[in-house]
């Protein structure tokens, strides 16, 4: 038996309706133990001043006239979590509650005894439909009890939703769902954060970010409430000196955040790690990037064209989120590799361009196949530019498989391209090859690494057909421009 | 936002700040940018970012802003 508990007044909220003295109790007919413990409602009918109010059906339960909560309106202000709630009122005030059928504290509630006879002794209840996730927002919003301090936009009855955002230069140019008060409560049910909690400074204007502000980019984006933690992490993430989300909107290559989700929350979220990981058609992928980067736009200011000086851009500026595949990897899950323990949810913010395919059909060797990755990892960005970028090796099953048959650990595939990407400098200086672009003259007679230490990131994913890895390369690499950063997501 | 300055009438006796934000060559441009300044009667302070890809930071910033009445910030490549 749970204590008794009563949603507190909000400021502007409707005044909370007063619940009849006596026996109350909360049902709903979808409910099979509220079916199950229809007779015991009327056996108490009979004995004690009750009153049935019913969720979802006037005629249920039969023969009790119980009292129309289709509206949810007493569900939603007596904090009803469950059905049926049974719950003992004196002079307006709840004295004790008890959810679900439990014979003992029904008995001990009601004071009558011999209750429910040949019913089992305990069944727990059903969700009440005022706690449905939902509807949670929805409620909210009728209820006046909206926590929410963004300005409200009142658009004109004959303006287009879609069109009118369009105009107000809040979209990456696709369509974003509209943010209404509703959609962002609902959207705040996905994390326990406070929604006027400040995530971060977002670049490049450094605006102070809510968890508010967050809720409503995410809803545009078109993600569900149980991916904002994911985003909340990105935002975070992002907006870290060493992520460098300002230097990396700003700059004229064409690159973006790429966001990595590690952990049990991929299958939760029902994240794509296979076929197509790049590509359309998964909504937490497809939205949980975007969000991230409608945050830079709508409350950082960082739009194409003016902060934004990108050359090219790439597609995956819209958003670019991908899983990796744990499950089937060879080798340990990328974020533990980035030194987070095991089983723990996370992302990883690469800064990176968009991917680029890798073909080798034949090598059936992790020598070949690693040789292969190299000759493709040293032409990034230019074959004759060295150690200025990272990049994202992302192996796919059919290669995946080769290292793990001949038992190559991730950091002896990751040690051996290192080896093999070290390059003669009379390979690259400038004028080498008949071409101007390169590395200074006076670096003749060195050799010279195509990467920095760990500048090769590995991950696992993509579909199980096709012997094939992606590359995805990066920009100004380090504290000169930006780091790699791996974040915790909590709920 | 704070509102920019007005534009100066001249830059006679001004102390002209020349910030170098750290990208290839960027010296070569304040460096000539500097002498015609000084032939205008400018007093010239150099200044330079740690890197290009990040803004200034904070104390740079107020350093410039106590020491210069005007600052020209070059990009180049």
């Amino acid at each position: 038996m749970s204590g008794t508990s009563q949603r507190s007044e909000t400021e502007g909220a409707a005044p909370r309706p007063a619940l009849p003295d006596g026996i109350v109790a909360f049902v709903k007919r979808e409910c099979p133990t509220c079916a199950l413990v229809a007779p015991v409602l009327a056996e108490l009918a009979d004995r004690v001043d009750l009153t049935v109010y019913t969720q979802d059906d006037l005629s249920f339960p039969a023969g009790l006239t119980p009292v129309d909560d289709t509206d949810l309106a007493m569900s939603w202000h007596h904090d009803i979590e469950a059905v049926p709630t049974l719950l003992r009122v004196e002079h307006g005030v709840e004295r004790q509650r008890t959810e679900g059928w439990h014979r003992g504290d029904w008995q001990k509630l009601t004071g009558v005894h011999g209750l429910g006879d040949g019913l089992p002794e305990w069944r727990p209840g059903c969700g009440s439909l005022s706690v449905d996730p939902s509807l949670a927002g929805e409620l909210a919003v009728r209820f006046g009890a909206t926590r929410l301090r963004s300005r409200r936009v009142e658009l004109a009855s004959l303006e287009d939703e879609m069109e009118a955002l369009y105009a107000r230069g809040w979209t990456d140019g696709l369509p974003v769902v509209p943010p209404t008060e509703g959609r962002v409560l609902a959207m705040l049910e996905g994390t326990s954060r406070d929604p006027q909690e400040i995530v971060a400074d977002v670049p490049p204007d450094l605006a102070p970010c809510s968890v508010e502000k967050v809720a409503i980019n995410a809803v545009m984006a078109g993600c569900k409430p149980e991916y904002l933690p994911v985003v909340l992490a990105a935002v975070e993430a992002a907006c870290t000196d060493e992520f460098n989300a300002h230097g990396l909107l700003a700059t004229t290559m064409p690159t973006a955040p790429v966001l990595i989700v590690n952990g049990p929350i991929r299958r939760e979220l029902g994240m794509n790690a296979g076929g197509n990981v790049f590509g359309q058609g998964n909504r937490a992928n497809s939205t949980i990037g975007r969000a991230l980067q409608l945050v830079i736009r709508n409350v950082g200011g960082g739009r194409p064209g003016e902060i934004d000086r990108a050359t090219f851009g790439n597609p995956g500026k819209v958003g670019f989120c991908f899983a990796e595949d744990e499950e089937g990897s060879p080798w340990e899950p990328f974020s533990v590799s980035l030194g987070k323990p095991a089983g723990t949810n996370t992302v990883t913010l690469f800064p990176g361009e968009g991917p680029r395919s890798v073909v080798d059909q034949l090598s059936r060797d992790p020598e070949s196949l690693a040789r292969t990755f190299a000759a493709t990892l040293r032409t990034l960005h230019h074959p004759k530019l060295l150690l200025a970028f990272d990049a994202i090796l992302a192996v796919g099953p059919e290669h995946a498989r080769v290292f793990r048959e001949a038992g190559w650990s991730r950091k002896q595939l990751e040690d051996r391209l290192m080896a093999l990407l070290q390059i003669p400098g009379k390979e690259v200086i400038r004028g080498a090859g008949g071409i101007a672009e390169g590395v200074p003259e006076n670096l003749e007679h060195a050799t010279l690494p195509k990467f920095r230490p760990g500048g090769i990131h590995i991950v696992h994913c993509g579909g199980g057909a096709g012997l094939f890895s992606a590359i995805i390369g990066g920009w100004v690499t380090g504290a000169m421009g930006s780091e790699t950063v791996i974040q915790e997501i909590r709920a | 936002m704070s509102e920019r300055l007005p534009r100066p009438e001249s830059v006679r006796g001004l102390t002209v700040g020349l910030l170098d934000i750290a990208k290839a060559r960027g010296d070569v441009f304040l460096d000539r940018l500097e002498r015609r300044l000084s032939d205008h009667g400018a007093v010239v302070k150099r200044y330079r970012k740690p890197t290009f890809t990040k803004p200034a930071p904070v104390d740079l910033r107020q350093q410039i802003a106590v020491e210069c009445g005007a600052v020209v910030e070059a990009l180049a490549d």
